[in-house]
This record gives C-alpha cells, structure tokens and sequence, in this order.
C-alpha cells in the first residue's frame, strides 16, 4: 500500500538536465518542487574525483555510470516481424542514471540545429516537391521555429559556459566560424578550445578542397568561466578521459556544475534519490495528472500528489512513463494512427580512419570530448539533394576524444583480430591514425517505433520499452554519399591510406554509435501526429509537461544536448504563463 | 636497474607455456598479488616508457580456474597476444591473471548483465542471448572443449593452437550450449582487457602494453601540449592506483557501479 504524502506543487520525474533546470525555474516562482531521481545524487567532488575515475574498463567498456540495466533494460529489435530480446549490456547507446543524467557523461558537443530543420517537411517539399520523399518516411515540422528558440539556446548555451566561434551574429558572417548555421544573438560565451593535430590536419586538408573549418562548439572549457547562476567552471585540461566519465575538473558543463547547487539552495526545491517512478496518476477523467507514484530504494511505495508534472527522464524513458501510465495513444505502425512511440529516430554515424606515417605523431590521447575541428557543408540541407535522391547529410570532422587503448586501437582494413601481425598493427598504428566522424541525421519512419515490450519486465514488474529501428533507405544512400566525400577529405588529408565506415543495415545493439535515441513523445501542431504541443505540453493531460529529446519530430545531423537544453528553457517560458493561468495551451 | 629486476620472476612465455603443459603452473608456490610490485620498481619509474620492460608478471595464483583450465586460458591468451623480440604478451602482461580474478569476481557473477528470460536466440544485432554469466560460460565451455579435444591445447604446437583459435573464432561448434564464437568472443575481449586496462586489475602488469603503444596512462593534463602537433611524448605511464613511490597496488575487484545503493531521501 503507498503512503501518501503531503500534496506539492511540481514533481519532476528525473534530475538530469531536463529535470535540473525546470527544478530550479519552477522554485524560483516560489512553487514547492520535488525532484524525483531513481539514480544516486552524484557530485563532482567526491564522486567524480581521482584516482578512481581515470578507470578506462570501468567507465568506458563496463560503464559505471549508466543505467542499471540489471533493473530496468530495454528490447530491441530491427523490424516489426522480429523477436524483440534485451539489450542485456548497454552498448549502442548509454542512458545514465544519478543526478545530471546522461549529461555527466556526455562529451560536451553543443550545438544548435539549423533553421530548415524546425519546419522540416515544409522546407524539404518546397525545395523537393512532395514526391521527392521516400514513401516510408514520416518527417514533420516542430511547431516551433528557430527564431523562437533562438534566446533559449543563447541562455543554455550561456549557463554551460560553451566554448566556440560563433558563425553569424544577426545574418552577419563571422570569419572563422559556421558559415552555414542559425544566426545567434552574441558570440559564445567563451572562445574555442585548443585545436589538436588531428583537428588541424584536417582543417588544412578541407581548407584546400573547398570546404568551411570551424571549431567544434564544446561545453568542455577553453576558460575559467562563472555562468549567470553564479556557478563557476574551469579549464578543460584535456585529459582524455571525457565520454562515459564525470569529469573531476568542474570542466565539462554538467547539471552538477551548472544549475543543480542554484536548486537545491532554494529551500523550496528538494531532491529526492533511489526514486523509481512506476507511473503517473491520472484523475478519472484522464485528463488531469494528480501526481506520481514512486518506490524508494528500501522498496517502500509512495504516493506524491502534486499539481504539475514534469516528466523530464532520458528520452526512451519518458515515452516509456508516457505508455506505463495510458497517457497518449500508442503508435500503430500498420495504421500510422497514435501518436507515443512515434517517430523514433537515431543518428546515422559514418567513420574513417586516415593511417599516416610513423614519423607522423597523433597523439590521440590529448584529448577533451568535444575537441575537434569540422565542416557543415554536407549538413542536414546545406547542400542541393536535387540530383542525390536522399534528404539529410551530416557534419564531418575529426573529432578525437580519447586514445584510451582497450578501445581505442585502429589498424587497417585487412588486419587480424590477434595473433602476431594484429599486435604490429596495433603498435605501428596507435600514434599515427586521425579519426573521421560523418554524424548523420535519422530521418523518422513509419516502420521505427517505441511500445511497451509484451514479455520482458524490469524489476518492479513492469514493462520493458520496446525499440524497433532499423536506418531508412533514405539514410542508407545518404551514409553512402557522405562516405564517398570522407574519402575524399581523408585523402587530401596525407595519410598513407584512408578506410572508409559508411553506415550500412542492420541497427546492431552491441556497437556503440549514439546516445542519441529521440521522438516518441514528439510536439508539433497537430495532436493527431504529435504526443506534445508546441510548448511540450501532452495533448491529453494538460498539466503535464514532457521534455527532452522525446519532442524531437525526427533528429537532425547534430549532437541533440544544445537542442534539448533550448527546448527545455522554451517549456519554462511557457510554463511560467502556465502557472499564472493553467490549461492547454495549444 | 633493469637487469637484476624481477629475477625471481623471471618467466618466459616459453617457459609457462612448458609448465602450463605439465599442469605445474597452476600448483606453483604463489605470489600474492601485493607482492607483484617489487622494490626495483621504484628505480624502473625513471625509465622511459620507450624501453621495452623485461620483467613478467609474477605467478598467477588462481582463484577461479583450475588447473585445467588455467593451462587452456594461459595457451590460447599466449597466441592472441604473443611474445615478441621487443614486447612481451598477454602471459608477460599477467592477463591469465586478469582473466582468473575476473570470472571469480563480480564481472564474472554477471555484474551489469540483465538476466531474466525467457532465453531466445537472437538475430546478430541483438547480442549476447545466453542465460550464463561470464562465469557460467567460462566454465561451461571449458568444459566441454576438455571433453571434446583429443589434444589439450597447451600440449599443441602454437601452428596447432592458431588453427584451433580460428576454428573457435569460425564458431559452429557446440559447447554444451555455448556457441564457440560466443566463447571465443568472450575470450578474445577479456584477454585486450587484461592486456590493456589499468594494471589495477592485476593485468597490463608492469603497463607493458602501454608502453608498447604510447599510451601515457591513467593521468594526463595535457593543456599546455595539445597545440603542439607531432610532438614524441615520451614519458613512464601512470596506472591509476600508482602511488609516489611508483608502486601499483593491484586491486581486481572494483566494482562496475559508482555507488552501491541509490541512497534514499
């Protein structure tokens, strides 16, 4: 039998980004909130510290950090008339857990999408005509545009600290920068990061073919930094040790480092850790949430009444709460009717290795995770896909973040996997190899989708979300074409030989690609097609607000955090009218 | 310094192999794993990381492989990552140690491993299916190769066990429910993590491989040396658990979380 507890104003179910930030906006109008975390709370000192974070088969390949998938795992499968099974290990992708979220351990890559992405579908049928498109393909406008997020990625970028060159300030280029992206207000807050070897070797290599350099926007510090909560940053030292770790530095912007303390100051905000959400309560009508119902660590059932509900976990999750909880219709791929599990996409991630010389030294292993120096010329619409017959494209850039050796060892098409020859390859190698990324968008589909899976449980007895995803024919030919033009960079770039990765079928669960699983809950005008509106307010139940990568219509070429940290100050905004005046504000 | 070290410990691959096949290596007086740094290590912390380290790991005393299996494990790691004329392997390295304290640890309890069935096969993509913890596998497929090989592979020539391998790795062979390839597999990744982890674990001994690739190790700031393109560092590597003395104190059973518990209000 849960207790019940005394009713609040907020609950967020989650504390990472998503949940750290509305916490904080939400106590800052005075309204009593509870932060619901299922994960420990995890602080930079101790938890982040030496020795034991600098621990590559800890963090890295066993991933200490991540969700506890002995608990709570996911299914997959790459289409409809498969089996699903649990992805038994994390490897794919990697959801955290604990307090920040997926973003202590992410690499701090920050950017913003391009203006044609937000009204996607009208931009691609214009330039296209509408039957330029693949029929499976499912794309959609956002109902937002990027003029309207335009302050919130400002402000998100501001409290990360986020060091890079800005492109275009109001329409006017800025030399050294992204010719091709979204006019921004001001400059970044602080300057680019240090360029590495393998970052300037290929920036002379594009340089000569044509091509437009920047560095990459990075929430890893060029410089000491205090954002506008008053919380103080430092420099990334570029220690190599990024993705999957917590950094120890207070370097890498994270909800611990930016915005979390200027919560839990407010006597108002409370955090509460070793909570699992099992469900959101709905009234009888199902039109009103009246709280949540959670099971703490000792496995003591609670009921938290509260007027407003946040759900801002990791995307997977929150549709997964979304289904658990009957709110929304689920998604039939057969009919297209339903709305939750809907357009479920990914990242289409190609790669290349470029093999130099041995007197070449690489060094990979000077490293921060967002480092990096790279191209948007072959991004998302930046260039004519008239005769190509595939929309989408990618950023292209080498883009090291580690040499961390248990995983980090190339060698050349051809060499074995161990033995005599491997062991040379690997020696003759490790210092001499630059990396590639061509970091592709994943347009939505009918056939991809997230359910409730029907066989397997996680450990409160509940369904395990169920992924079905396998990369359109769509993003295939556009892996392809981005695969051709990688050669051809990584020849410019003077190596001895080049490998090329495109990405090719089937989605595989053991090979890490992304983290960035998005849709499912996605907003938009139309509740037909869209589980939010455009102020990531559910349709069907007006005082609940789901925020993340969830809202994603479909995902763009870009890292998601920047996207995900302007919508989530969009929903504050709108949540601040929200309160005074509460309903559906579609 | 160098060549008065580890005397004691001195161990050829060769060697181990010869004692491996007699089965004298897992009943060998042990070393407990603190020992494993010596007071020569000190002075070898002043070497440059350029110069191949000499020293073996010290005998393994295993505490989860028996003495048949410990062979197996010692003979086929032995070719995944053989000795060369500048660096030595996997045996050199101590990864059959690794392996041992890995399968009798947490990780081979099926630490981070979501069991609950029902047990299906999968389709490739959807990775490892079987209700075996490392552990189980291990075990299980140990012994059932026992059974089915007419030659232990230890007493094979290594042209015999490189051809043993790569039938392993082909798969399509049955051990007692483990798929050869999943065995093979699971082999082959212990036998890099022990090679290239943190020698914490009671692998990498001596940071052999990351001398042997140019890996600086657990610790770097390298701030004031990333805009130095092409610059040869050329320094000893740092194991995380190195105090100032350079001494390493090994410690395999780490666990795969940060915190135990979630903590409650």
């Amino acid at each position: 039998m849960a207790t019940r507890l005394k009713p609040v104003d907020v609950v967020t179910v989650g504390v990472g980004m998503t949940g750290a930030i509305l916490g904080k906006e939400m106590a800052a109008l005075g309204l009593k909130v509870v932060g619901l975390e299922r994960g420990p709370q995890l602080d930079t000192v101790p938890d982040f510290q030496s020795p034991n974070m600098h621990d590559e088969l800890r963090f890295a390949v066993r991933k200490a950090l991540m969700q506890d998938n002995t608990k709570e795992a996911v299914t997959a499968r790459n289409n409809s008339d498969q089996t699903a099974l649990p992805i038994r290990r994390w490897d794919s992708f990697l959801p955290g857990t604990g307090t920040g979220g997926a973003m202590v351990h992410w690499n701090g890559q920050t950017y913003r999408f391009q203006v044609a992405d937000f009204i996607y579908k009208t931009h691609i049928e214009k330039r296209y005509g509408k039957k330029f498109l693949d029929p499976d393909l499912q794309i959609q406008d956002w109902g937002v545009t990027y003029d309207e997020l335009e302050p919130h990625y400002d402000r998100f970028e501001y409290l990360c600290g986020t060091s890079g060159k800005a492109g275009n300030i109001k329409g006017k280029i800025q030399a050294g920068g992204n010719p091709f992206e979204g006019w921004r207000s001001r400059e970044y807050p602080t300057p680019p990061m240090k360029e590495h070897y393998a970052g300037a070797l290929f920036r002379k290599a594009v340089t000569n073919l044509g091509y437009h350099p920047f560095p990459q926007p990075s929430s890893n510090l060029s410089q000491p930094y205090t954002n506008p909560e008053g919380l103080s940053m430092q420099t990334c030292s570029f220690c190599g040790f990024c993705e999957r770790f917590g950094c120890e530095h207070y370097a890498k912007s994270s909800p611990q480092t930016i915005i979390l303390p200027a919560a839990l100051k407010m006597s108002n905000y409370e955090l509460r850790t070793g909570c699992q959400v099992l469900r959101i309560n709905l009234d009888k009508d199902k039109k009103k949430a009246t709280g949540v119902t959670y099971v703490d660590a000792a496995g003591r059932e609670f009921e938290q009444p509260a007027d407003l509900v946040l759900l801002t976990a990791f995307s997977l999750n929150n549709v997964r709460m979304l289904l658990l909880s009957g709110i929304g219709k689920p998604y039939d791929p057969k009919t297209g009717e339903g709305v939750v599990g809907r357009n479920y996409a990914y990242q289409t991630m190609n790669s290349a290795q470029i093999f130099y010389d041995e007197s070449v030294n690489i060094n990979p292993f000077m490293a921060s995770g967002s480092s990096g120096t790279l191209i948007d010329d072959l991004s998302g619409d930046n260039f004519d896909h008239g005769p190509l017959k595939f929309i989408g494209g990618a950023y292209v850039g080498a883009i090291n973040t580690n040499g961390r050796p248990i995983e980090y060892r190339p060698t050349p098409p051809g060499t074995p996997k161990w033995g005599a020859d491997w062991k040379k390859a690997v020696v003759r190698h490790y210092n001499h190899t630059v990396n590639l990324n061509g970091h592709g968008g994943s347009t939505a589909s009918r056939q991809n989708y997230l359910d409730l899976d029907p066989t397997y449980k996680d450990a409160w007895g509940l369904p395990l979300l169920r992924i079905t995803f396998d990369f359109p024919d769509n993003d295939i030919r556009m892996a392809r074409y981005i695969g051709d033009q990688m050669k051809k960079i990584g020849e410019e770039m003077g190596g001895k030989q080049v490998a090329v990765q495109a990405r090719e079928k089937s989605w595989n669960t053991t090979v890490y690609q992304t983290t960035h699983n998005t849709g499912g809950a996605v907003m938009g005008t139309d509740p037909k097609t869209s589980a939010v509106n455009r102020y990531l307010q559910s349709w069907d139940v007006s005082n609940l607000f789901v925020v993340g990568a969830s809202a994603f219509p479909q995902n763009s070429c870009y890292n998601p955090t920047g996207t995900v940290g302007a919508l989530t100050y969009w929903a504050a905004e709108a949540l601040k009218r929200y309160v005074k005046s509460p309903g559906a504000m579609g | 310094m160098e060549q008065d070290s580890g005397k004691d410990f001195e161990f050829s691959r060769r060697d181990a192999l010869k004692l491996a096949a007699t089965g004298l290596l897992a009943t060998l007086p042990v070393t407990p794993a603190v020992a494993e740094t010596k007071p020569e290590t000190h002075a070898q912390h002043n070497q440059t990381s350029a110069k191949p380290a000499k020293q073996n790991a010290p005998k393994t005393t295993y505490t989860f492989l028996n003495r048949q299996e410990a062979a197996f494990i010692e003979a086929a790691v032995a070719r995944l990552i053989p000795a060369d004329e500048k660096w030595g392997g996997a045996i050199e390295a101590g990864v059959p140690n690794y392996i041992d304290k890995q399968l009798g640890g947490s990780w081979g309890a099926g630490e981070r491993l979501y069991r609950s069935g029902p047990w299906q096969k999968g389709t490739p993509t959807q990775g490892y299916q079987l209700p075996f913890t490392p552990a189980e596998l291990f075990r299980t497929a140990l012994k059932a190769l026992a059974k089915q090989m007419k030659k232990p592979l230890n007493k094979m020539t290594p042209e015999e066990q490189d051809s043993f391998l790569k039938s392993l790795e082909k798969g399509g062979t049955d051990l007692d429910g483990v798929p050869a390839e999943v065995f093979f597999s699971s082999l082959l990744q212990l036998t890099m993590e022990g090679f290239f982890s943190d020698p914490v674990y009671g692998g990498n001994y001596n940071k052999i491989s990351w001398r042997m690739i140019g890996f600086p190790g657990a610790y770097g700031s390298y701030y004031d040396l990333v805009d130095k393109h092409g610059i040869k560092i050329d320094r000893e590597p740092l194991s995380l658990a190195e105090d100032a003395m350079g001494k390493i104190h090994t410690h395999p059973n780490i666990p795969s979380s940060l915190k135990h518990g979630q903590g409650g209000r």
